[in-house]
């Protein structure tokens, strides 16, 4: 089975991908998807009620994503759960095998449909990978020492467009310093820019798998550049889509194209590919045709 | 300031279903620069009763509807309030439940107002929400500025993803609050604050109900 932190610790250009879990507890769409990503990436992140809209736990579907041989990375936000829940489910993801786990802080249930519910938020995503660190040394939040601890493999995000991009620097480095060893990047547009981030963020021990998110169409994008913090879809790419024939197609060649770049200099990417999963395989398969993969920089 | 809005009269009339005789309470603190609970308001609420076939037996504008000595002495200089059906109250919950308190187990109180926040008065009927009485103030590290009550997700360690050019994506009216916060605290250069991570808030020191009861100083005359 391929692994996350293998790949991302032998230096490799590493992909993950995101799968959304279903509506539901029909899991048959879900595992096609798994299937078919099977072998093409590293590992798969499952998201956790993204965007505050109910779904199947990623707990269970990080499960069922490790009983078809793939890495999960198994997604928590500090929206739904206090500080008791979210140590035993990690213990509980710990004890069925899963190994990666990506700390965030989660959308605002405002966003979702169940918006008269109310949101947790006992821990902010620094204090839940803190959280997470003391785990892996084998304590609770309260520092007391638990029979058994975990060896995760921690995750975080962050955002190199953010505007301003201080206050979410010093955030990043507090992630860094609470113990996230691997980060995952908004989607990226601007690449000169995320450059520059990769640069400074060197002087850390810790991987950077940089967003990709398909554009699917011109609309797609526009609705990005006005819903979405910190992504900005430049307008050059917008016409792009717009005058092409077939708009997927043209997305899954910018997302090709920028995963190609990614590959030139950074640990990785991660691609987000929002309810068309099997484009994921496109974009990496085409990827490879632009020219063949150069070395990886890390 | 405790700020209050007004229930919708029909559901006030629907409290008072069956009783005729109503006894109004008003709070000349709090509820009165709401504009919710003042002479004015007391006197609109008794031409909507009327209106409605009730009998306003009386009406007393307590200077602090919370204080549970003012409004003991209204009750016993009054004998109207306790042979009404009801009272009701023009207050904040807390003016309610003391007015309650004396009525104890005979006369119904309800109230006509809902509660909503503490509030900073920026000026006179402009009301922001500062603090949210957690019972552990960290003010001190966050240039004076509340990020558990201004930030929706009330974080503490810096802003979530959601900052959109600087404002809140929740409410995109609003700044994000963290963004001030950092903005105050580099301008005073104390970046460093900011950089500590902040531990997880001690909700033990909210466990509701809280009472503070102060020891009675002998010194004072
Ligand atoms: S931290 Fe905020 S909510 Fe708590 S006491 Fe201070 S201002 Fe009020
Ligand atoms: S944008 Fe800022 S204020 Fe709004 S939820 Fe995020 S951190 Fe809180």
């Amino acid at each position: 089975m391929n692994s996350l932190k293998q790949s991302l610790i032998s230096k490799r250009f590493t992909i993950t991908a995101e799968i959304c879990p279903p509506k539901g507890t029909d899991t048959s769409g879900f595992l096609d998807k798994a299937r078919l990503l099977k072998g093409q990436i590293d590992a798969a992140n499952v998201t956790d009620n993204q965007r505050a809209v109910m779904r199947l736990s990623s707990l269970a579907c990080s499960l069922l994503l490790l009983r078809e041989g793939i890495d999960p990375v198994f997604q928590m936000t500090c929206r739904d759960r206090n500080r008791l829940a979210i140590q035993s489910d990690i213990m509980g993801a710990w004890v069925l095998g899963i190994r990666n786990i990506l700390a965030l802080t989660g959308d605002h249930v405002s966003f979702g449909d169940h918006r008269n519910a109310k949101a947790v938020f006992d821990l902010d995503s620094v204090q839940l990978v803190q959280t997470i660190s003391k785990l892996n040394e084998g304590n609770n939040i309260n520092d007391k020492p638990l029979k058994g601890g975990t060896d995760l493999f921690i995750g975080a995000v962050v955002a190199p467009g953010a505007e301003p991009w201080e206050p979410e620097m010093i955030k990043f480095e507090k992630k860094i310093e609470a113990g996230a060893r691997f980060f995952q990047t908004q989607a990226i547009y601007d690449m000169e820019r995320f450059q520059k981030f990769f640069e400074y963020a060197r002087q850390f021990d810790i991987k950077i798998l940089g967003g990709i998110l398909l554009l699917k169409s011109a609309k797609m994008a526009n609705f990005l550049n006005t819903n979405v913090p910190g992504v900005d879809v430049p307008k050059r790419l917008i016409e792009e889509l717009e005058s092409s024939k077939d708009q997927l197609e043209k997305g899954i060649e910018i997302a090709a194209r920028q995963l190609k770049e990614l590959n030139s200099f950074c640990h990785g990417a991660h691609i987000m590919a929002i309810g068309q999963e099997e484009s994921v395989v496109r974009i990496i398969e085409k990827a490879k045709s632009v020219s063949s993969a150069k070395t990886p920089g890390n | 300031m405790i700020i209050t809005k007004k229930k919708e009269p029909s559901l006030i009339l629907e409290y008072l279903d069956g009783r005729k005789k109503v006894y109004l309470f008003g709070c000349n603190s709090c509820a009165e620069q709401c504009q919710t609970g003042g002479k004015r308001e007391l006197d609109e609420m008794t031409v909507i009763l009327r209106e409605n076939g009730k009998e306003i037996t009386g009406t007393s504008l307590i200077d602090e509807t919370c204080y549970k000595m003012l409004v003991k002495k209204e009750f016993k200089a009054n004998e109207a309030i306790m042979s009404s059906d009801a009272i009701l109250v023009l207050a904040c919950g807390a003016g309610v439940k003391t007015v309650a308190e004396i009525a104890e187990n005979s006369t119904p109180v309800f109230p006509a107002l809902d509660s909503l926040f503490l509030a900073s008065v920026e000026r006179y009927g402009r009301f922001f929400e500062g603090c949210s009485l957690c019972g552990e103030c960290i003010l001190g590290s966050t240039a004076g500025i509340c990020p558990h009550t201004l930030c929706p997700k009330g974080l503490l360690n810096g802003p979530c993803g959601g900052v959109i050019n600087g404002r809140c994506e929740v409410n995109i009216e609003n700044n994000c609050v963290w963004v001030d916060i950092f903005r105050r605290l580099k301008a005073q250069d104390r970046l460093n604050v900011l950089k500590k991570i902040h531990p997880p808030k001690d909700y033990s020191n909210g466990v509701k109900p809280r009472k503070v009861i102060l020891e009675r100083k002998k010194t004072r005359a």
